[in-house]
């Protein structure tokens, strides 16, 4: 081994790792900007001081009210769920290799979505149990597809497309639950299967928190075998990388901060789906996307929101925004992908 | 390849039926078909007696019983048209494709038709049928042009795969498009939703006069383009080998589909996994030569969805489930059941 | 370095599904030596190999290296000893040349440990040995063929494993790169005494090459030992079923299989 070529990859490995530290930084920034924002604009303008000493438990005539109970933890849990809808998709997008395999296509959302929809229409549920059917749904989902994929191993592909079979049957099942609605249902029914923060409670943003804390570490843990598992699943094996055990945990992980996410929002559409391949875009592949795709789904639903609210003179529930500004990208993206033959 | 006579060709692709097996499967679909379409007309949400089912045929509405008769009919009718459209257009998609997975359904290509019928609703404020259905043939054969274009990017070709996620992205897509535009609008989300499900409830002879131009063409297209699809399945080098002109015939048979799927969408609403489950079926039934395949496909087709809207009225009673999503129901099992069979690396 | 290990297969029945790929299989393969699998296609020799290195599970029998059973060692344990590149191993897009060979120091590494000194000199010979240090930062998706399989194969190097397993290490590449290819792992077993096994499609080059050959057919040991002992019209005909003559290649003495077709046949 010759010294420059030693120089040479630690250059390499350095400038890498400096990247990603950058890329990393001005994401939060950003987000912290995005979130900065959401607190201080709407019907009435608020300063940051104002909102600081709200935050810090002062009474603000006004402030305490608007700030306080409703647009802090409609902020916060904007970032949360956003950051758990990057989160869960990348998982999803690197494990199966492919971006198209986000859990908005493999059946994970619809299973939630028709929960939901079960349990509002039929079952005249309130929030939490919504959030409750929507979670043990998400997951009864993914075990299904799981195990129906299961044959002398999971093999992604073949995930993939059942996961779109059994999507397309809970969307009809969703389809008659909402047949069967009465006007009013009908309507907060189809709010939460765009996607909507209205109403976020500090109930719900709490349920959030819980589910990032105490599953974002595990999902973390994964990182490095979900970084090997890009090289395909014998060269991972190869490299001492645990398949099955692997990929449970993370789909536990990223299914339960999905569901929880879903839960308290609805399916914010293609959150899931774009964070991962905007992170792999930025951060040019320099070491795994899980924290950079988590902090571009926080920002995408908090701009999202501000859209929805502000732009227009109707106020859209920030799924519309989302999905309509995602529709594009996502045909790009399909094209590129194709293209290059898969992988992220 | 030339010869005159009607047998199948024999060749690597195409497996031979015994012609006797080949009538009796007909038989049957024909006199199952018309025990469904009897059914129809005989069952339904509201249980009607005998004698006014007989007198309602005969076009007499004197009590509830008889107008339930009378509205089952142009309703049965449809039921056989579009299933015999969805059917028909599945097996041609899947032979132009040579791709297990092809559907109307599973191609985004109803959400396209759905997407311009809302696009033209509330940009255009259309609201004669005939506008309808010219927007969804539009909406549907942009969306097959373009989902296939997308899926086809690459290595391999339009993989199963490719083309199921292609599809399948695309639809969420339209999706969102389409709740962004209804969303606002509660005078015509109501409406819009029973459409989007999928259903013949509504059946009219209007809908029936006003789709029947644009089927009969797609099925004559289709079914005319039955030797050109038996070429195309032993791949495209082979065909163009064998003097088929292969874009050109590809073309004209996914017009064809497009046709029959654009049409039957407008009418119905879209209606998913007819188009894929009935050619796998029949295939199994009466072997791999498109000329036989097709026709046979429209006749199944047709059964099918006679008796998923059958099954629809009779289950939930005293009210209806949409035959769209009785479709669905058995259709995303098989879905899954034909991925699981297939191996991997075709996948 | 150097250490050599015995790797061992004994009684192993493999398969997918219902079937049955490989029957009742016995072989030793020879530490600190070259040996190559042959076979037609289908016989099992992929099969085999993925077996050999945890992928598959047996049905039956063991595949045993330094007497332990592979697949009941920790996955790191076995992937720092016994190293495998697949048949088509994927790139992420984008990944650069030294990002991807540094993967291969994944069994080196803990959970929370950070990139060491040892990892980046172990990176480093990898890319000398193969000869891409120049591609050091180059983008994986615009190699050529042949570079990307050197690449592949640093990868590998990275991973320093005393044994090294290689699924059809040359296939998609053109002559001169298949012999590149076998050079270089000559050179690492020469020069490391690195233990190879590799499934190759080429009889001549596996001839060549090896300093053991394996013929399997029908999932079954139809011949192993020295080349020379090996491949004989024989072995060609029971395994291809294809007759042959077999003589000695003049550049290297060793056994050179000549395919009798049923014309332009003078002898």
């Amino acid at each position: 081994m010759t010294t420059s070529t030693l120089d040479a990859v630690v250059r390499s490995r350095v400038r890498r790792s400096r990247r990603r530290g950058v890329v990393i930084g001005i994401l939060v920034a950003l987000v912290v900007i995005a979130y900065a924002v959401n607190l201080m604009v709407g019907e009435t303008f608020y300063t940051p001081y104002e909102i600081w000493r709200v935050i810090l438990g002062e009474t603000v005539p006004g402030a305490s009210f608007t700030v306080g109970e409703l647009r802090l933890p409609r902020a916060t849990l904007a970032a949360l769920a956003g950051f758990c809808f990057g989160l869960g998709g990348v998982t999803f997008q690197t494990m199966l290799r492919n971006p198209l395999a986000s859990p908005d296509v493999i059946g994970i959302t619809s299973g939630a979505s028709a929960a939901a929809a079960f349990a509002i229409v039929i079952l005249g549920l309130s929030e939490t149990g919504v959030s409750v059917f929507a979670i043990v749904a998400g997951l009864g989902v993914a075990i299904v597809v799981y195990t129906l994929s299961f044959r002398d191993g999971v093999a992604g592909t073949r995930l993939i497309l059942i996961g779109i079979g059994i999507a397309a049957m809970l969307d009809s099942a969703t389809a008659y639950v909402l047949s069967q609605a009465a006007q009013w249902d009908l309507q907060q029914a189809q709010r939460w299967l765009t996607g909507s923060l209205n109403g976020a409670t500090w109930d719900e943003t709490v349920q959030v928190l819980v589910a990032l804390v105490v599953l974002g570490p595990l999902l973390l843990s994964q990182a490095r075998n979900l970084f090997m598992l890009q090289l395909g699943d014998d060269t991972a094996a190869a490299l001492g990388v645990r398949l099955e055990r692997t990929r449970i945990l993370v789909i536990v992980a990223a299914v339960g901060l999905l569901a929880f996410a879903t839960a308290a929002t609805g399916p914010i559409a293609f959150v899931a789906f774009l964070s991962g391949p905007i992170a792999a875009r930025i951060v040019g592949g320099a070491g795994s996307l899980l924290v950079p795709a988590g902090l571009v789904g926080a920002l995408l639903v908090l701009v999202a929101d501000l859209i929805g609210q502000y732009a227009f003179d109707i106020r859209y529930p920030v799924g519309v925004i989302t999905g309509v500004l995602g529709a594009p990208y996502l045909v790009y993206l399909l094209i590129r992908t194709n293209r290059a033959g898969g992988s992220l | 390849m030339t010869q005159l006579d009607s047998r199948p060709v024999p060749g690597p692709a195409l497996q031979r039926r015994p012609a006797r097996v080949r009538t009796l499967w007909i038989l049957a679909g024909l006199v199952a078909l018309g025990l469904l379409m009897i059914a129809s007309v005989a069952f339904g949400s509201r249980i009607v007696p005998w004698s006014d089912i007989v007198a309602g045929v005969q076009g007499h509405d004197d009590n509830l019983g008889q107008a339930a008769v009378v509205k089952r009919i142009p309703r049965t009718l449809l039921a056989v048209v579009v299933g015999a459209a969805l059917g028909l257009a599945g097996a041609v998609m899947q032979g132009v494709t040579r791709n297990p997975l092809a559907d109307p359904g599973i191609l985004g290509v109803n959400m396209g038709a759905s997407l311009a019928v809302v696009t033209g609703i509330v940009s255009f404020g259309l609201s004669s049928a005939t506008a309808y259905i010219w927007v969804a043939i539009l909406g549907a054969a942009v969306t097959a042009v373009f989902v296939y274009a997308v899926g086809s990017l690459g290595r391999g070709g339009a993989t199963p795969l490719k083309l199921a996620l292609a599809g399948a992205a695309i639809s969420a897509a339209l999706a969102s498009l389409i709740s962004a535009f209804v969303l606002p609008r509660s005078d015509i989300a109501t409406g819009f939703q029973s459409w989007q499900i999928g259903g013949v409830g509504g059946a009219s002879y209007d809908s029936l006069r006003q789709a029947g131009p644009f089927l009969v063409v797609g099925f004559v297209v289709s079914l005319l383009s039955a030797k050109s699809l038996n070429s195309l399945a032993l791949g495209d080098d082979l065909a163009a080998g064998l003097g088929e002109r292969v874009a050109l015939a590809r073309g004209v048979a996914a017009l064809g589909a497009v046709l029959l799927c654009g049409a039957s969408t407008a009418v119905a609403g879209p209606i998913a996994f007819v188009g894929l489950v009935v050619p796998h079926l029949c295939r199994l039934l009466i072997g791999l030569d498109h000329r036989w395949l097709l026709p046979y496909s429209a006749l199944v087709g047709a059964a099918l969805l006679t008796a998923a809207d059958v099954v629809g009225r009779v289950v939930a009673r005293p009210q209806e489930i949409d035959v769209g999503i009785i479709t669905a129901l058995i259709g995303a099992p098989f879905f899954i059941y034909i991925v699981r069979r297939q191996k991997v690396r075709e996948l | 370095m150097t250490a050599t290990h015995s790797l061992e297969v004994s009684s192993l029945e493999l398969g997918y599904g219902d079937r049955t790929v490989i029957e009742s299989l016995d072989l030793t393969v020879p530490p600190g030596r070259i040996t190559a699998i042959v076979g037609a296609n289908a016989c099992g020799k992929s099969t085999l190999l993925r077996s050999m290195s945890r992928l598959l599970a047996p049905r039956t029998g063991h595949v045993l290296l330094d007497g332990r059973e592979v697949h009941k060692m920790p996955a790191k344990e076995l992937a720092r000893t016994l190293g495998l590149l697949p048949q088509s191993p994927i790139a992420p897009e984008g990944i650069t040349v030294s990002d991807l060979v540094g993967r291969g120091r994944n069994p080196h590494q803990r959970l929370l440990s950070r990139w060491s000194r040892e990892d980046d000199i172990a990176v480093a010979a990898a890319l000398d040995a193969t000869h891409t240090a120049d591609l050091a930062d180059r983008s994986v998706d615009e190699l050529s063929g042949g570079q990307r399989q050197r690449v592949w194969i640093a990868m590998a190097l990275a991973q320093q494993t005393d044994v090294l397993l290689l699924d059809e290490p040359t296939t998609f590449l053109d002559v001169s790169h298949q012999v590149e290819v076998l050079d270089l792992l000559t050179d690492l077993n020469q020069t490391r005494g690195t233990t190879i096994v590799m499934v190759l499609h080429d009889l001549n080059l596996a001839a060549r090459y090896a300093d053991h050959l394996i013929a399997l057919a029908d999932g079954k040991l139809h011949a192993a030992g020295d080349p020379a002992e090996v491949l004989t019209e024989d072995t060609v005909r029971a395994v291809f079923g294809l007759d042959s003559q077999v003589i000695t290649d003049p550049t290297s003495g060793k056994p050179l299989m000549l395919p009798l077709g049923r014309h332009h046949v003078t002898v």
